[in-house]
């Protein structure tokens, strides 16, 4: 360990440093080892793609978990953060990505849960509510601090968010996300808030995927990519290429798009597909999206967090139901199809949280490889345990899973081998489209890089396949064509030869230069 | 921490003769341990008890409890639970009182008097029936199981009560000249010397098995109870599943019911008392887990028995009912924490 020597090294203006910091999480090593310091009233930004482990790291800062390895030094002392009260009464509070509000109960409740203000009749909750309408009042949101948080829109639950955070007199404030739901007049205000709290010494630790956004309020910039800290550079060194340059990575490589044979006929085509908040926000998430997509060919779609995408292939799975629009698949009409009935018809799709919808955790690996094809094998009432131990053998090595047998238990398994299984599965039930959602979050490169070889194997042998993604190096990839969504509609189009810049543009993470 | 097939663990076994774990092994036949010692405990304490005619009798109380417990382990293995069993129950047995008694159509001025076998499929229909209305409920409405199988334990109890002005069916046994004897069969009768309702229960368990090892509904029951967003995904029905576990939950009630009835040559609309919680607790010491996925018809027949074996054993050696109630409660928890140690140790979190 290189305590002593990470001690020295602390210059006076960094108030928090994590040395070392490592965590894994069952088999997935989310960060390896990084450096990090957070500088007296300065905003450090963090920058990385999904999965480069920029939450788990603020959650280790902020004590909601624990590093497998590594230390955290506060004003160069070695300090334990055991949970985030024990964060918190050390001046460090966090705006998590995934709000944690209670939706039932009001804005000041809300703001005060947990550390409620005690008068001698109890919680004085007069002295709280003026309070909340300072902090509101500071924050230019007209909100009755009286309101359920449930009552409000999206954005307004985000103040809430950040008015709690702001609520607590923190000397390290870390943001993540705390953008995705504002409005541009409530990101310039927001950013006038920061403005005041770096001027009364507090530290900001800022984390957007919005990248030029970022850099007008970035004082330090710290890129994480893959679970390493890659570049770090204040403000004046850097531009929005630099950024992206060390978010991406030049070097390594995903395939490229297979050629040498001809497309075959249109087998999916989408039609006008509109699907409305599942969630019941009273807006469309997929807005009147058409798409064609010929055998062979492989489409990546493009798109930040809340585009529409994971929404747009759950409805063509059959999982949401749309409210307008054809699906066609290979000439028929399938809307009207249990999702079984289109997975007996050729549709296939992987979807993006294999914990929560890929895989059975009570089950093996065989069994969760077989699951999607149980009519394959079964004869009259009974299961064939032959052809079964059969179609799973030729899974695991069409998929090259990595495991000890079809029994052994899928938790035993890697992060990359558990989606590897995920994908076996569905491609067990021979499809003649496969739709993934995602297919490589949360996996190592390597097994990233195996996926895309077997999905580009896949479209050679005549398969239609379509996946999403977020990373501009997966879409750079083995995709013959990348779409970029935006809002539900389809922002753009392009080749696989299109810039980096051109994507991002499209999708609203920069502005076209 | 792995927790390997069966088919699996002889070869693990010997491979590792010198470092199997004892503690391990207990809890992975935990029930199988727990219905040996409680044999042995008895069998010392009683002379009566190691005999081949107090095993059958035995074994004939269990089998409306294991009846039972099939049914619910199918619910519970589906992320279920079903506690209107011991009112159906009830409700079936007192139906079929009343169709052994005759049915009376008024407009025709005769009295109708089905034999047997039609008075056990009705019963058997109407129990199918009532557990219908629960998977129906419970899959397409979306009600929580627990508050569904609760509204309608207390409403088939109460039709229990209404038919029969809270009486009981006290004449079972049928007229020869009306050609409906043979209703004792089920309770009295013995097929080379064994209880006929055994011999149901071991019918049942054994196609219960089947079902869930070899058949790919019992597949697709493991995978919905286990995740359902992911066997949904993989095209397995989970709304068909699921209205198909109550509905033969409730058609083992049903059989439950005759059997008790025929047992008791009487059906009474209070029968069944509380037999709901008892099938869970058989289904639970058996291993299975309320979360779902987990469980198999193996275990829960041992749990059965285990329940079924301590109580009548404390009757034999003339402990209060009282210590019963005691014991048995203590047994469940004991299990659930097993259960809990076995496979709350992967749920890191």
């Amino acid at each position: 360990m290189s305590g002593a020597q990470g001690q020295q090294e602390i210059r006076s203006d960094v108030v928090l440093a994590a040395r070392n910091i490592a965590k894994s999480y069952s088999g997935i090593q989310a960060l390896k080892g990084v450096n990090f310091d957070i500088r007296r009233g300065q905003v450090t930004t963090l920058f990385g793609e999904n999965g480069a482990g920029k939450s788990t790291l603020m959650k280790i800062l902020s004590g909601v978990v624990q590093p497998t390895s590594g230390e955290i030094l506060l004003d160069g002392k070695p300090i334990v953060f055991s949970s985030t009260t024990d964060a918190r009464n050390h001046g460090i509070s966090i705006i998590h990505q995934e709000l944690s509000l209670a939706p039932n109960l009001s804005v000041r409740d809300n703001i005060f849960m947990g550390r409620e203000i005690i008068g001698p009749m109890g919680v004085d909750f007069a002295e709280e509510e003026r309070q909340v309408r300072e902090l509101l009042k500071e924050l230019e949101e007209d909100i009755d601090p009286l309101t359920p948080v449930e009552e409000l829109r999206l954005g307004q639950q985000q103040i809430v968010e950040i008015a709690r955070a702001l609520s607590v007199d923190s000397r390290i404030l870390i943001m993540d996300e705390p953008t995705s739901a504002l409005s541009a007049a409530e990101v310039e205000v927001l950013f006038r808030v920061i403005r005041d709290l770096t001027a009364r010494g507090v530290s900001i630790v800022y984390i957007s995927h919005h990248l030029e956004e970022a850099l007008q309020i970035t004082d330090h910039a710290v890129v994480l990519r893959d679970g390493s800290m890659t570049a770090s550079a204040p403000r004046s060194e850097i531009d929005l290429a630099w950024v992206v340059r060390n978010m991406v990575g030049e070097n390594y490589e995903l395939g490229s798009p297979p050629s040498g044979y001809d497309f075959g006929p249109v087998v999916l085509s989408v039609r006008n597909l509109v699907v409305p908040d599942p969630a019941g926000g009273g807006y469309n998430v997929v807005d009147h999206m058409s798409l064609d997509v010929r055998a062979g060919e492989i489409v990546c779609i493009y798109g930040l967090m809340g585009a529409g995408r994971t929404e747009l292939l759950e409805t063509i799975a059959g999982r949401l139901a749309a409210t307008s629009g054809e699906i066609v698949l290979d000439g028929k009409e399938v809307s009207h199809l249990s999702i079984g009935e289109r997975i007996a018809r050729g549709l296939a799709l992987v979807p993006e949280d294999r914990q929560r919808d890929g895989l059975v955790q009570t089950m093996s690996v065989g069994q969760n490889l077989s699951l999607a094809s149980i009519m394959e094998f079964t004869r009259g009432i009974f299961t064939s345990l032959k052809l079964e131990r059969a179609l799973i053998d030729k899974s695991i090595r069409d998929v090259t899973v990595k495991t000890d047998g079809p029994d052994a238990a899928i938790g035993s398994l890697s992060g990359g081998n558990q989606q590897k299984v995920v994908i076996g599965k569905m491609l067990a039930t021979d499809p003649k489209v496969i739709l993934l959602d995602e297919p490589s979050r949360g996996i190592d490169i390597g097994a990233k890089a195996e996926v895309f070889r077997i999905l580009a194997a896949r479209a050679v042998a005549g398969q239609a396949v379509v996946y999403t993604t977020s990373e501009l190096n997966e879409c750079l990839s083995i995709a013959h064509r990348i779409i970029i969504m935006r809002r539900g509609r389809i922002a753009a189009e392009f080749g696989s030869d299109v810039a980096k810049e051109d994507i991002m543009a499209a999708s609203g993470e920069a502005e076209a230069a | 921490m792995t927790e390997t097939s069966a088919k699996t663990v002889p070869a693990a076994a010997t491979g590792a003769l010198g470092r199997i774990n004892p503690i391990k092994l207990l809890l992975k036949g935990r029930a199988f341990f727990a219905l040996v010692a409680i044999i042995i405990v008895f069998s010392l304490l009683s002379p009566n008890y190691f005999t081949v005619s107090n095993f059958l009798i035995m074994s004939s109380h269990v089998a409306i409890y294991g009846i039972l417990a099939i049914g619910m382990l199918l619910v519970i293995l589906n992320g279920g639970i079903d506690l209107s069993v011991g009112s159906i129950l009830a409700l079936c047995g007192v139906v079929a009182g009343a169709l052994m008694q005759g049915v009376v159509l008024e407009p025709l001025g005769v009295i109708l008097f089905p034999p047997v076998w039609a008075v056990v499929v009705l019963t058997c229909v109407l129990g199918a029936l009532i557990g219908a209305v629960n998977g129906v409920l419970i899959a397409w409405f979306k009600v929580p199981a627990f508050v569904t199988t609760l509204g309608v334990m207390y409403v088939a109890r109460g039709i229990a009560l209404l038919l029969t002005n809270g009486l009981t069916y006290n004449n079972l046994a049928g007229r020869p000249e009306l050609g409906n004897t043979g209703f004792d069969w089920l309770g009295f009768n013995r097929l080379f010397g064994v209880p006929i309702s055994v011999i149901v229960l071991a019918v049942i368990a054994l196609l219960a098995g089947l079902i869930l090892s070899r058949s790919s509904f019992g597949r697709w029951l493991y995978a919905s109870g286990g995740n359902e967003r992911a066997a949904e995904l993989s095209g397995v029905p989970v709304n068909f599943v699921k209205i198909t576990v109550y509905t033969i939950s409730g058609a083992l009630s049903a059989v439950a019911g005759l059997v008790l009835s025929s047992q008791l040559t009487s059906a009474g609309p209070t029968a069944g008392t509380t037999y709901e919680l008892t099938a869970i607790a058989a289904v639970v010491i058996g291993g299975a887990a309320l979360t779902g996925g987990r469980g198999t018809v193996r275990g829960t027949m041992l749990g059965a028995f285990v329940i079924g074996f301590l109580s009548d054993g404390l009757v034999i050696i003339g402990v209060s009912s009282y210590w019963q109630t005691v014991f048995t409660g203590a047994v469940i928890v004991l299990a659930v924490l097993m259960n809990t140690i076995q496979y709350g140790v992967r749920r890191a979190r």
